[in-house]
């Protein structure tokens, strides 16, 4: 299933916030949307998914979602938005709870994704008991447990440490490597974009605006943490972004 | 640097300053710590045994007069009289329905209506001022009302024990869920969740803290109110006792009514505390 999204405006009361957006996320694909803060990422991500609705324009999902697909546009947020109640499993098992599906189903959803992001030792740990890292984690494999077809991830590591990031990272780039899952992925790491991105898209400072769309080649597998034409990519899309981040920084939040 | 100031002439290092090393090298003052009372376990216990010793040295002694204070011995005898002669069991009886039967449905009608405020706009519109306006109110001040309304009884005393708890719970149970992280929310919308699943599983054990913190105001208010509501036209209850003994001037009874009170208060926080442990055993 492709994303499109066509000629997208937002604005809250008078705040103009996203201007004439036009992106596709085709399938087995990971876009990447870096922008300095305030201009509207996390905006223009809860448009995507139905969590707002857009002033102008629209947002088309393109054929249909996987066979068994539970929530065809699933998120994974900067906090992890974990119940702190429930266990693991108990989170995991939130999202399955209202569907048709048999008990038996359920727990075997729930012991495959956690096997597949490594946590079948952590299912009955409550999530104070849990590292960040870990916590995104849960947060993944509970994004994954319903079959999404588009992944909606808003700034999923910017609340972890570098290492513990790094480590995520590898950790999104195996499971891409292994599902070929499509992703909109919000950052303002340029680092995290060129690792994970096969395609960039640049917005400028509020209102937000493309200002550019990269295209990065390179398979996700063989981006090295050195690769001198990562740093290339990463040096251009900072020059693009440089001046727009000055400028954002002196912004007034409520102007 | 360490050269020159050691050095300097006419500045002789006086006796209370750190020890200085060959080099002048001084290990760091110590600044933090403190700021930060911890609960001692065995103060509390003997704090009260040390009071009451001084209250029966001072009874013994003639300092107090048993017109004022009676000694603890005279309150601990009131008291065993009062458990042998069955009395206590009856009084508590009384009281204890009461309560329970107040506080219960005071609670869970508090509960919905904080609910109903909290999730929608017209009764959140309709209510809000509502319990703004009536929850300052001394309900032992409408107790004559309620005694027309529901007669000199039972009825007025459980409906007054039933007000009293009502609107802390309702305060309480809207805070909490105004209080709610946002973002659960919109997590659980992101995964097609129902309305009723938000509530049910995000919604409310968020709000549970503060009902549970809401319960233990509210308990506390029911006692206050049962033994008010007892003074009025009671036989049996511990309000009716202790304002017997206050009339005959029997004030070793009335303190031992008075401690019934206390204990009767503390068993209700330990069980309120028992129920935050059990039920908030998730929270960091
Ligand atoms: N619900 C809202 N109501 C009003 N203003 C909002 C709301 N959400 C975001 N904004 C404003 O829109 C702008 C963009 O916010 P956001 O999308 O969160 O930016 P980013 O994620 O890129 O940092 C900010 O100035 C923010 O204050
Ligand atoms: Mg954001």
């Amino acid at each position: 299933m492709d994303l499109e999204i066509r000629n997208l405006s937002h604005h809250y009361d008078k705040l103009e916030v996203l201007r004439d957006i036009n992106i596709t996320i085709p399938s087995g694909q990971v876009v990447c949307v870096v922008g300095p803060s305030g201009c509207g990422k996390s905006t223009l991500i809860r448009l995507i998914g139905g969590l707002e609705q857009p002033a102008e324009g629209e947002i088309n999902q393109i054929g249909e979602p996987p066979q068994g697909s539970l929530n065809p546009l699933t998120y994974i947020f900067q906090d992890f938005a974990l119940l702190p109640w429930r266990t693991v499993e108990g989170n995991i098992s939130l999202v399955l709870e209202g569907h048709p599906i048999s008990r038996e189903e359920v727990a075997s959803r729930i012991a495959n994704v956690l096997d597949r992001t490594r946590l079948s030792d952590f299912a009955h740990v409550y999530p104070k008991q849990l590292s960040g890292g870990m916590k995104q984690r849960v947060a993944i494999a509970r994004a994954l447990a319903v079959n999404p077809a588009v992944l909606l991830m808003d700034e999923p590591l910017s609340a972890l440490d570098s290492q513990t990031r790094e480590l995520l990272m590898d950790d999104l780039v195996s499971l891409w490597e292994r599902e070929r899952f499509t992703a909109c992925y919000i950052t303002h790491n340029l680092n995290e974009a060129v690792r994970l991105g096969h395609r960039v898209v640049v917005l400028s400072r509020r209102p937000g605006e493309i200002r550019e769309t990269v295209d990065i080649d390179i398979p996700l597998s063989e981006r090295k943490v050195d690769s001198p034409e990562l740093a290339r990519t990463q040096t251009k899309l900072w020059e693009m972004m440089r001046e727009e981040a000055l400028t954002a920084d002196r912004q007034l939040a409520d102007a | 640097m360490t050269d020159s100031v050691s050095g300097t002439a006419g500045a002789p290092i006086t006796d209370d300053a750190p020890a200085t090393e060959a080099g002048g090298r001084r290990s760091v003052p110590f600044r933090g710590g403190g700021f930060a009372p911890k609960p001692v376990w065995y103060v509390a216990p003997l704090m009260f045994v040390a009071l009451v010793l001084l209250w029966e040295f001072g009874s013994s002694n003639g300092y107090i007069s048993p017109l004022v204070l009676p000694a603890p011995t005279e309150v601990l005898g009131a008291f065993s009289d009062l458990v042998r002669s069955g009395m206590l069991a009856k009084h508590l009886q009384a009281s204890l329905t009461r309560l329970v039967i107040g506080f219960a449905c005071g609670a869970t009608l508090g509960v919905l209506v904080g609910v109903a405020i909290g999730l929608y706009s017209i009764p959140r519109s309709a209510f809000k001022p509502l319990v703004a306006a009536i929850f300052p109110i001394p309900k032992i001040a409408l107790l004559p009302l309620f005694i027309i309304w529901f007669g000199i009884g039972e009825g007025s005393k459980v409906a007054t024990i039933l007000f009293g708890s009502f609107f802390p719970m309702v305060i309480a149970t809207y805070g909490g869920i105004d209080a709610v992280d946002r973002n659960l929310i919109r997590m659980g919308q992101s995964f097609n969740l129902s309305r009723v699943a938000i509530v049910r599983n995000i919604i409310l054990p968020s709000a549970l803290p503060a009902i549970l913190n809401g319960m233990r105001i509210a308990a506390s208010i029911s006692i206050i109110l049962l033994v008010a509501a007892e003074m009025i036209g009671a036989e049996y209850g511990i309000g009716a006792y202790v304002l017997l003994a206050g009339n005959l001037m029997a004030t070793d009874q009335l303190i031992a009514g008075v401690a019934t009170l206390s204990i009767l208060g503390l068993i209700v926080s330990w069980l309120i505390s028992l129920a935050e442990r059990y039920f908030l055993r998730w929270r960091a």
